[in-house]
């Protein structure tokens, strides 16, 4: 697997040297403590009103604060990965096909799979160095609060975090090696990631068909995992999900041989 | 080294490759010459690995370039026509990357990126980002890459096209010292370039082949026999009729551009005879002024057209 190493620093290079990653990051960090602070001090509001209420009941208030920061904060941070997940792999295929590079990927002992692995373990890895400070705000508040708040609900919540970046990273990829317009693979990607959402409202009805989907919605083993759930068979819908989208690169990328006239 | 049998690209009905068959030598130097879209790059992106085919077999060092796709590209380094490179690396980096990719033990790699930036020139430039190199370097350090894994065999698409003149004597030596240890299939619509660094040439047209043969047996086969190319001022019918008893002359041909009274006439010989003192002495006879009078030779160019235009009139000699 000599290749995917290679690809895999390439990318991680080309990464650090645009500035644009720099921005990127900055405003994805940006906005997260923004609305971490917002977060908390609504929680805090809200915690002090269920607490009145309760004394005028005579009864002891049971508001857990950093748990509700936590569920709030990793919605939030849902929310985010969506836009931002398009624009970071929007342009990992089409790059090399505009500058012809991929035509010597593909005349070099390296297999497609190596190619798709190398590339998407790269943007996985950006992803996980952007959320990283983010667990500054977390960390600090879990430290702060009494009683101390479990660390495995912080863990199994980013946990959670990589899981649902790094499936809508496979499927990015997977839109990118499709076409060589970098917007459109962004919208593409953006409007396939929407869709998954708009699928996860359908869950809560009662019908047969909501049992599948509620198995399908990536958004529900999610909230899983910020409630500080690990499952088994979420793991594995998400393993499934990415190996999925992978396999599907790995086929594109080879149809590249075909594609052009 | 190299094996190619009845090889064929089809697109839909529109054969990019027809039935391609060609053989070269280890240490060779094959050039394949073609006007533009005859089939030139397709036939290397298929011996690369790049494309598959639509029937008929290619093999590189024993290899099938299809069922052992990988194989084959260890063995080979490939310069497309527009070079694979990355803008925001450094030509060092580049090349490293490319080492890597294509395998290259580790231990050997720096001693191979310094032997491949000496022979192209680059070692100056090591360090130098490559969207900052001028297009010829730039197309040297395609060639570096082509070259940096040490590969059997080397296939370069229009390796000169958008080089200046001191540039392109500098790539087509480089090429020529590669040859022995190498094989090498080149490809251009450059003629020059195929007669001053080919063993032997693939003439290519429309997706078929059109000759294979060392450059210097195309230009004897073709030459059929002397030419002799005379400037002379005299009356265009008596000269014709004068020429004509030359013995051994078989075809007159007058250029229609005239330089005053002065005719530009190009005879054909029978093969293995020498008839110029033959004119010149008919020419003196009728006292009139004789301006040139030389041999001409087929040059490639003239047989690349010939064998290349649909109306296959005889060729225009070049001057």
């Amino acid at each position: 697997m000599h290749g995917l190493y290679a690809i895999y620093r390439k990318e991680m290079g080309h990464y650090f040297v645009s500035p644009i990653a720099y921005i990127f990051i900055g405003l994805f960090l940006i906005l997260t403590a923004f609305f971490f602070n917002v977060i908390l001090s609504e929680v805090i509001k809200q915690s002090f009103q269920m607490e009145m209420q309760s004394m005028q009941f005579g009864q002891p208030s049971s508001f857990d604060v950093p748990a509700a920061v936590l569920r709030s904060f990793f919605g939030l941070l849902s929310t985010l990965i969506l836009f931002f997940t398009p624009i970071l792999t929007m342009s990992v295929y089409a790059e090399e096909r505009k500058r012809g590079t991929m035509e010597l990927l593909m005349t070099s002992p390296v297999s497609e799979l190596e190619i798709v692995l190398g590339k998407f373990l790269a943007s996985l890895s950006l992803f996980a160095i952007m959320l990283l400070p983010t667990a500054t705000y977390l960390i600090f508040m879990v430290l702060r609060s009494e009683p101390m708040l479990p660390w495995r609900m912080l863990l199994a919540g980013y946990a959670g975090v990589l899981l649902l970046g790094g499936s809508l990273l496979a499927l990015g990829s997977f839109v990118s090696s499709l076409t060589e317009n970098q917007l459109i693979a962004a919208v593409i990607t953006f409007a396939a990631s929407l869709f998954i959402w708009v699928l996860d409202i359908a869950r809560s009805s009662d019908t047969g068909a909501s049992a599948v989907l509620r198995y399908l919605s990536v958004i529900r083993h999610y909230e899983d995992f910020t409630r500080g759930v690990i499952d088994t068979s979420s793991l594995i819908y998400y393993f499934s999900f990415i190996t999925l989208f992978i396999f599907l690169t790995v086929r594109s990328v080879d149809s590249m041989r075909w594609r052009r006239a | 080294m190299i094996e190619v049998e009845d090889l064929t690209k089809a697109y839909g009905s529109v054969k990019a490759v027809d039935d391609v068959s060609f053989t070269v030598n280890k240490g060779e130097i094959l050039g394949f010459l073609g006007p533009n879209g005859a089939g030139k790059t397709t036939t290397m992106r298929i011996l690369t690995g790049y494309l598959p085919a639509t029937s008929g077999t290619a093999r590189i060092a024993g290899f099938d370039v299809f069922r052992d796709s990988m194989e084959v590209r260890r063995r080979i380094g490939y310069l497309p026509e527009n070079p694979p490179l990355y803008p925001d690396m450094t030509v060092e980096t580049y090349l490293d990357f490319v080492a890597r990719i294509k395998d290259l033990p580790a231990e050997r790699r720096a001693a191979r990126i310094d032997e491949a930036l000496r022979k192209t020139n680059l070692e100056d430039k090591r360090s130098e980002l490559i969207k900052r190199l001028s297009r010829g370097y730039k197309q040297r350090v395609g060639i570096a890459q082509a070259l940096v894994h040490d590969p059997d065999v080397i296939i370069l698409d229009e390796p000169t096209v958008g080089l200046d003149p001191k540039q392109i004597i500098e790539v087509r030596n480089l090429i020529k010292g590669l040859a022995g240890n190498h094989t090498i299939i080149l490809s251009t619509h450059i003629l020059p370039e195929v007669s001053m660094t080919c063993d032997r040439v693939v003439i290519i047209n429309k997706g078929k082949i059109a000759a294979v043969d060392t450059p210097q047996n195309l230009t004897s086969q073709l030459k059929g026999g002397q030419r002799v190319r005379i400037e002379v001022e005299a009356p265009e019918r008596r000269l014709r009729e004068v020429l004509a008893q030359v013995p051994g002359a078989n075809r007159v041909e007058i250029e229609p551009e005239r330089k005053g009274a002065r005719l530009a006439v190009t005879v054909e010989a029978a093969q293995g005879q020498d008839i110029r003192s033959e004119i010149a002495a008919k020419i003196v006879q009728n006292g009139w002024p004789l301006f040139e009078l030389r041999g001409v030779s087929l040059s490639l160019e003239d047989i690349f057209l010939e064998l290349t235009t649909d109306d296959a009139t005889h060729a225009q000699p070049s001057s």
